[in-house]
């Protein structure tokens, strides 16, 4: 069910967006995003670009993640304006990615709600990997 | 001795100029349900994405794609795919450089559907370097913008580059 207008005000939060990642989530975006880059692929191509622990996700699949989040509090008749973010640290294999967000502003347009949030998606251990922000239209 | 930089002449000379760059594909409604089927796995994506009966009930009127989709992949000709502005720099003793997706900023136009041909022009916009965990690294800001065959908006994105 999509948020409506009457919901949301400054303060309200985006309800969590979890995926856990790995090898099958990773292959899967790299085949439709054709992003074959052996440190997604590879876990020694992984060490060698400076992550011990290995092949770690991509950046773009993690935005993904926080327009689906969007879409899906918002719905079909909702529109994503903008999304940005920061990659801040690695989507590391088998995390728990969680996209959590929070309304930090809202306005009226042309009879439409504008809402803008802060945004983020959090690894296994609860951290922050990639602060941003996103304007959405009820 | 010059101090240890990764910019290299061509990006002086490329800074700010405009570079038209690839025409897609049409985009197909299999290409929308499967990005969409990846970036939703292991759940099942909206029905926007993929249920054409359904989509004609919502205010779009048919498909859309997910505003991330990438119309780009799987080009054949070269240059391949959408252009990359942000993969530039050199390193003095000539070995490759490493490269990671630093972040992006889009905003959003009209949304693509099935039949769509987007069309992509690209500059660099400027970078600065500094000394990291990686050692010296060079951050470089770039624009992508696209248009549908109607010269709409589709998308603009600035992102940025780390090299290393």
């Amino acid at each position: 069910m999509a948020v409506t207008a009457k919901d949301v005000r400054v303060g309200t939060t985006l309800p969590e967006w979890s995926r856990k990642t790995s090898f099958a989530e990773w292959n899967r975006y790299a085949a439709v995003n054709e992003e074959f880059v052996p440190f997604h692929m590879d876990d020694e191509a992984g060490r060698r670009a400076g992550n011990d622990e290995g092949a770690f996700g991509m950046g773009n699949l993690r935005y993904a993640y926080i327009v689906n989040a969007l879409h899906d509090w918002i719905g079909d008749e909702g529109v994503v304006r903008e999304v940005g973010c920061q990659y801040r640290a690695i989507n590391q294999k088998d995390d728990v990615l969680t996209v959590v967000g929070e309304v930090t502003e809202r306005s009226e347009e042309d009879g439409r709600t504008v809402v803008t949030l802060r945004v983020n998606v959090l690894n296994t251990k609860g951290q922050p990997t990639c602060p941003g922000h996103a304007v959405v239209e009820l | 001795m010059d101090a240890l930089t990764y910019v290299t002449n061509e990006m002086l000379e490329a800074k700010g100029v405009w570079v038209s760059g690839q025409t897609s594909y049409p985009i197909t409604e299999t290409d929308i349900r499967r990005w969409a089927m990846a970036t939703y796995y292991p759940k099942k994506p909206p029905r926007i994405y993929w249920d054409a009966e359904f989509a004609k009930g919502t205010r779009w009127g048919d498909i859309i794609a997910p505003p991330d989709f990438n119309p780009f992949a799987w080009s054949l000709e070269a240059p391949r795919g959408t252009p990359r502005p942000g993969l530039v720099g050199r390193k003095p003793d000539g070995k490759p450089m490493t490269g990671m997706n630093g972040g992006q900023t889009d905003r959003y136009g009209v949304p693509m559907r099935p039949g769509d041909v987007i069309t992509a022009r690209s500059r660099l916009l400027d970078w600065h370097e500094k000394e990291g965990r990686l050692g010296l690294t060079l951050y470089v800001r770039s624009e992508i913008e696209w248009k549908n065959q109607k010269q709409e908006l589709v998308r603009t994105r600035i992102s940025t580059s780390i090299r290393y």
